[in-house]
């Protein structure tokens, strides 16, 4: 009977994701497809209407690789991200164990996680320009406040400087991202059974041998996941170092991101070589893609044996006490 | 042993809220330089570019920034229309596919799921050569519903509001509808959207925030200046004819960061349970 009825409605599980399906087909796969196709083809200029396969149908991908702009720009995504990264988790992992500290409570921590989080919601065109200023020259906020405290004497041309250029960037991100981690990992801390918590107080545990034997054990997965999206996010980075500096100076800010955006829409109209190069980066991302795939399903398919097993040993116990009866 | 045990813990409530305090003033100080700097001219910038005191050149300021290209309102106006018409058909049409992998049993259920979590980070950036060449060649260059359609299809959102669904959305419900003899679109309009409406709501405040800060695929898309968003509007603020109006350029920014510091600070308590749900990336 309930099979049945199951049955007749089956159809409105295809009817009521069509739109999505649609949608989905005609304005990401599609385009993704057309994208990779691209790639091998001698697609360019701007008025261009036809192509034609190249004979050898890698060259737009080995002269991508073989571009120093490119691998500049693979250097620099690795680079701005690993300097932005590490300060940022180890921020947010030293505030996350402040704010869900048992011992000492910290007043004020719904305002502090506010304020923390305010740079992430604000239009990134609008922070990469406003730093561009702060960071001008001859005159500067940044500038005159160095000179105030004494640490300069002569202003610094900081975005000449190609370091400089690549650590501002970093802090950016930073500056941006470290009050979403931390609420994500503070999150996830709540959601950490506070029986672990009691046992360890009961054993004697001092409040960093918790953070160190039972908080950060239990963060794994959502470290991972931290790990993985900050990672894609950083191999998309486009508004910040686009409008901050243009990815120079020196193409030291360049990222892949911008890179195809300069290839393609700026000038050169190169579309089969910007296509080569989204495909690489596609592929890279797929990677990290898969790593948070695996992740999530383990994570889902735990819980179903386990709801599973519960289920069975209820049967278990029912059809015991039926057999008593 | 108590004693030391107290000190332990002063000298851990000064050292958290000196660097909270610390990060907190590096979180508003460039906005507030960013605010007051609005108000000053290019001649008071010059001589000391760091003040705390707001000054009286507002006018003029907006008067120098308002003569060239950048137009705020135009920018807000186009703003408001994508990333509004791009949220409700985000929040909607996700909605509804969570409701079809929810409440249904159908074949291929599983493997639309699966699919869904499989796309859900790979991000629009890799395939915009095609969709530009896609959109130009069907003359959707310039047209804002090449930037709203694709929001009827976020992977993200849906799981999202699958999530929701399956703790919330009680199927027994969904039957006594069927038993009153609702139709199921019916149900689902008029039974199952209320109920969601708190992780509608979540979801609309990301997907507004990130549709009103991306800049991307607007910049790729929209060459005409009339359909400027306001992320490209900034971007005009970079270019040559702002480079010595430092007030002007100020203004420009304050003008678009103003409305976000609004919605924020109205709906922060929301955003930051929000994202402490995790998953929904803005």
């Amino acid at each position: 009977m309930k099979r049945r009825k199951n049955v007749s409605y089956a159809k409105y599980g295809y009817i009521f994701s069509l739109p999505f399906i649609l949608a989905f087909l005609i304005f990401s796969l599609y385009p993704t497809i057309y994208t990779a196709i691209l790639g091998f083809t001698d697609y360019k200029g701007l008025a261009a209407t036809s192509w034609s396969f190249l004979d050898n149908p890698f060259d737009n991908f080995i002269s991508v690789l073989n571009n120093g702009s490119f691998r500049q720009s693979l250097v620099n995504t690795f680079i701005i991200w690993i300097v932005n990264f590490i300060p940022q988790i180890l921020l947010a992992l030293v505030l996350t164990a402040w704010f869900t500290s048992r011992r000492n409570k910290l007043r004020g921590k719904g305002l502090f996680k506010v304020l923390f989080y305010l740079p992430n919601i604000i239009t990134a065109a609008s922070i990469a320009i406003l730093f561009y200023s702060l960071f001008g020259y001859p005159v500067s906020p940044v500038n005159s406040l160095l000179m105030k405290l004494g640490i300069i004497d002569e202003p610094v041309f900081f975005l000449v400087n190609k370091n400089y250029a690549r650590g501002i960037v970093s802090f950016i991100q930073f500056w941006m991202w470290y009050g979403y981690t931390m609420i994500i990992l503070t999150s996830g801390v709540l959601g950490i059974n506070p029986e672990i918590y009691e046992a360890g107080e009961i054993d004697g545990a001092t409040g960093i041998q918790a953070f160190f034997y039972i908080t950060l054990p239990n963060l794994k997965t959502i470290l991972l996941y931290v790990l993985i999206t900050s990672m894609i996010g950083g191999l998309n980075m486009f508004d910040i170092p686009k409008l901050f500096m243009q990815g120079g100076p020196d193409n030291s800010t360049l990222t892949t991101s911008v890179f195809i955006y300069n290839q393609a829409f700026s000038g050169s109209y190169l579309y089969n070589r910007a296509a080569a190069a989204s495909m690489i980066m596609f592929l890279i991302i797929a990677v990290f893609s898969a790593l948070m795939f695996f992740l999530m399903r383990d994570k889902g398919e735990i819980q179903i044996q386990k709801e599973a097993k519960l289920l069975k040993k209820e049967r278990a116990k029912l059809a015991k006490s039926q057999e008593a009866i | 042993m108590s004693k030391t045990r107290k000190n332990r813990g002063i000298l851990f409530r000064v050292v958290a809220y000196t660097v909270c305090l610390l990060l907190a003033i590096l979180s508003v100080l460039p906005f507030w330089i960013m605010f007051v700097n609005a108000t000053r001219d290019t001649f008071q910038i010059q001589q000391d570019a760091i003040s705390l005191i707001p000054s009286t050149h507002l006018m003029s300021n907006i008067k120098i920034l308002l003569g060239k290209t950048f137009d705020p309102i135009k920018g807000l106006t186009n703003s408001i229309i994508v990333s509004t018409a791009s949220t409700l058909f985000t929040i909607y049409f996700s909605a509804l596919t969570a409701y079809a992998l929810v409440a249904y049993n159908w074949k291929l259920r599983k493997p639309f799921f699966t699919f869904i979590l499989a796309v859900m980070m790979i991000p629009a950036q890799v395939s915009v050569i095609g969709f530009y060449q896609f959109m130009y060649k069907i003359g959707m260059t310039n047209n804002f519903m090449a930037l709203i359609l694709p929001a009827i299809a976020v992977p993200a959102a849906v799981f999202f509001m699958r999530q929701f669904m399956i703790v919330s959305l009680p199927l027994e419900l969904v039957e006594a509808s069927r038993i009153d003899g609702a139709s199921e679109f019916y149900t689902f309009n008029k039974i199952v959207l209320p109920i969601m409406k708190p992780a509608m709501a979540t979801q609309a405040i990301f997907t507004f925030v990130s549709s009103w800060n991306s800049l991307f695929l607007p910049l790729v898309l929209l060459t005409d200046s009339d359909k400027y968003t306001m992320p490209i509007m900034v971007s005009l603020l970079r270019g040559d004819i702002y480079k010595t109006e430092y007030g002007a350029v100020y203004l420009g920014l304050a003008l678009t960061v103003l409305p976000l510091f609004v919605a924020y600070f109205l709906l922060s308590k929301y955003i930051i349970e929000g994202v402490a749900l995790g998953g929904v990336k803005g």
